[in-house]
């Protein structure tokens, strides 16, 4: 939703202000200094203090950091722990945004607010729910261990914690564009005599790919980067159940900085390659949109009444 | 019978969309659903379409009850007022999209496309995308793809609502040939009468849901069944009567007006056709100044103002008008030939009457 809806919204704002009162030079480059010298400060060069310590002590020690059996562990289980959330994420999120965006039923408010929740549950909390109901002192902690099944402290704790931080970023970026989707393309289809199934793959999905890949590549930078709740169910166990960022931290507490920091330029790449496909998503969403936009302006404009001849009564202009 | 609406209410909530509708279409007709907006034109064609479920009453389609049939099922081929083309498919896959569906083969499916391209006019189009193309482009893709998969009923909301007044035009008799060629039992709704009029086989005519009339151009316009479509349909020239001792009387303007008391007030209502003009002062009751004059195409309206200050309305061919050698500002005698007497909205109007000669409505008065 951010890109689709803000970013058509700061068009406009720039535009009002051009035409509105200019301001005066010295102002306007005061502004973007202070913008820019804070970005730098605070985004940019962390970023690139990430990189260059990761390579403080060379390509070589880079490479061994990273190829480490611990290490590599970390990067394979973060990987695993994306492949299984992003594409659950996926469905859940086409089914949430397509039952709010298309049907009225009764606690549509309720699931619109649950699924925001993980973005207002710390982390923490987050992680510790499932430890209270999944932990051996859970509520249903007993019967996995009966079961020998195990969850916390193992993959699929982290699993599910990821699924449950994740679980916004599909739904909330689909259900804006599934909104503006003209549900009368859907029915066109229907008439033309195409199934639900059939509606859905050739006419909804194509229409709001762009912002389903755009939840998509958000939601595995955080599956892969989430660190508060998967810590708390993890259990930390070296070569088991550390995830890049766990990883990173232990070193890090280890006082292995440049160990750290090469696998924390990992994140960081990762990072960098999001916000350049995000900002190629949002552009070509944007583009999509207005395009729609466009032809159904043409309708818009010609729907105004045509002129019927207006019928009189006849009137007297005196008595 | 191609389509058949028996006894068809919509609620949508507390709204009646459409009250106890029954009609129906023959085979081969074109016929225009007509009303102002927020009439329940659309939902009529929706529901014939199976994409709103009637609250009440049945819908056949060539004899057979299709309520509980799904839309998938009906083939009917639907044009949405917006046309709702597949943004994301060019023009040869919007087309295709009914046959695909239905799992015709690739070469079949191109030749029906390339079929429909050339009879819309759309050749050398096929590649573009909808956002690409003029309105009057899209319109006729939107035709394309519903024709596309051979429906045994076309229907159109407000086809022409989204093109600019010039192309209209054009579009309408474009219209009337395809169907011609066609030959495809196809609805259309609008909500401006001219077209109606010059488009259509039969008119069905609603208004807040009800169905107030349905017929002939010719019929509606001639034959108006309650002061709603008298007004609706045509141009009308209504006048206040307040009556006196049986004589109805605006202004100078005298019509009979038995069994009404005294003190009593009557509408009637006449065509701009049934205005009378002479150019001899003598020739008719009235006198009046041509106001102003509008050019319509082939036909004339004039504004006549009488003695009294009452304006009315008249139309006339080019030809008469040039053989009355009328001008603005020049004075006419008129009569009115025909009146009607106007009850209220939805009732059902009263015979045509012919109004008498001035003089004999005051047969009897001195007595
Ligand atoms: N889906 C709907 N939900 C609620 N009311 C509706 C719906 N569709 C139409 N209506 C109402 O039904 C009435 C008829 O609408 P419609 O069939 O669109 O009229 P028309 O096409 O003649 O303009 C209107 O009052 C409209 O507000
Ligand atoms: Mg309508």
């Amino acid at each position: 939703m951010a890109g689709y809806v803000k970013r058509s919204r700061q068009t406009n704002g720039h535009t009002a202000s051009k035409g509105g009162t200019e301001e005066s030079p010295f102002f306007k480059w005061l502004l973007i200094t202070v913008a820019l010298l804070f970005s730098i400060l605070f985004l940019l060069l962390p970023l690139v203090n990430v990189f260059a310590q990761a390579l403080s002590k060379g390509w070589q020690a880079y490479w061994t950091a990273l190829s480490e059996p611990d290490a590599w562990a970390a990067i394979k289980l973060t990987l695993l722990v994306a492949a299984i959330t992003v594409p659950l994420n996926v469905v859940f999120g086409l089914a949430a945004a397509w039952a709010i965006a298309k049907f009225d039923f009764r606690g549509k408010s309720l699931l619109n607010t649950l699924i925001d929740l993980p973005f207002s549950v710390s982390p923490v909390v987050a992680g510790l729910m499932y430890v209270l109901l999944f932990g051996l002192q859970g509520y249903f902690g007993r019967w996995l261990a009966d079961h020998e099944i195990k969850i916390i402290f193992a993959v699929p704790g982290i699993v599910i914690a990821t699924i449950f931080i994740t679980f916004p970023f599909v739904a909330r970026e689909l259900i804006p564009v599934m909104q503006a989707t003209r549900s009368e393309q859907e029915q066109a289809a229907l008439t033309l005599g195409a199934t639900g199934w059939q509606t859905f793959w050739r006419v909804t999905l194509p229409s709001v790919k762009w912002g389903l890949l755009y939840g998509i590549i958000l939601c595995n930078a955080r599956a892969m980067g989430e660190f508060g709740a998967v810590s708390v169910v993890s259990g930390h166990i070296t070569g088991q159940t550390d995830t890049m960022p766990l990883r990173i931290e232990k070193l890090y507490q280890e006082y292995n900085a440049a160990a750290a920091f090469a696998i924390a330029s990992l994140l960081a790449l990762l990072a960098l390659l999001t916000l350049g496909i995000k900002t190629f998503l949002e552009w070509k969403q944007e583009r999509d949109y207005e395009r729609a936009q466009r032809a159904a302006e043409s309708y818009e404009d010609s729907t105004a009444p045509t002129s019927r001849e207006p019928e009189i009564t006849a009137v007297r202009s005196q008595p | 019978m191609s389509i058949e609406l028996k006894s068809v209410s919509k609620q949508f909530g507390e709204v009646a969309a459409v009250n106890n509708v029954t009609f129906s279409v023959n085979e081969g007709e074109l016929l225009a659903l007509l009303g102002p907006s927020g009439g329940g034109k659309t939902t009529v064609l929706r529901m014939i379409a199976g994409l709103e479920v009637p609250t009440e009453g049945d819908i056949y389609i060539r004899g057979q009850r299709v309520n509980d049939i799904k839309v998938q099922k009906r083939n009917i081929g639907f044009v949405f007022q917006n046309y709702a083309l597949f943004q994301n498919m060019n023009v040869f896959k919007n087309i295709a999209f009914g046959l695909k569906i239905k799992k015709w083969k690739s070469a079949d499916i191109k030749a029906r496309v390339r079929e429909l391209l050339e009879l819309l006019g759309l050749e050398g189009l096929d590649k573009r995308y909808p956002h690409q193309l003029s309105g009057g482009q899209r319109q006729r893709v939107a035709i394309a793809r519903a024709l596309a998969p051979k429906p045994s009923v076309l229907l159109l909301d407000e086809p022409f609502g989204a093109v600019d007044a010039k192309i209209r035009q054009e579009l309408r008799e474009w219209l009337v040939r395809l169907h011609h060629d066609l030959n495809v039992t196809t609805l259309f709704v609008t909500h401006d009468q001219e077209e109606a009029m010059e488009v259509s086989n039969r008119i069905v005519i609603f208004s807040r849901g009800n169905l107030e009339q349905i017929g002939t151009p010719r019929d509606v316009y001639e034959q108006p069944a309650n002061e709603f479509v008298a007004r609706f349909i045509g141009v009308m020239n209504v006048l206040e009567l307040e009556v006196f001792k049986n004589v109805g009387r605006a202004g100078e303007l005298q019509f009979p007006a038995p069994g009404y008391a005294d003190g009593e007030r009557i509408r009637i209502g006449f065509r701009p056709f049934s205005v009378q003009i002479s150019s001899d002062l003598n020739q008719f009751p009235y006198q009046a100044v041509v106001r102003q004059t509008y050019f319509l195409g082939v036909m004339l309206r004039l504004e006549l103002e009488l003695e009294s200050g009452l304006l009315l309305r008249s139309r006339m061919s080019k030809e008469e008008y040039a053989n009355l050698a009328l001008y603005d500002g020049k004075k006419v005698s008129l009569q009115i030939r025909n009146y009607r007497i106007l009850s209220r909205e939805h009732e059902p109007l009263g015979p045509e009457l012919t109004a008498p000669e001035k003089s004999s409505l005051f047969v009897g008065e001195g007595i």
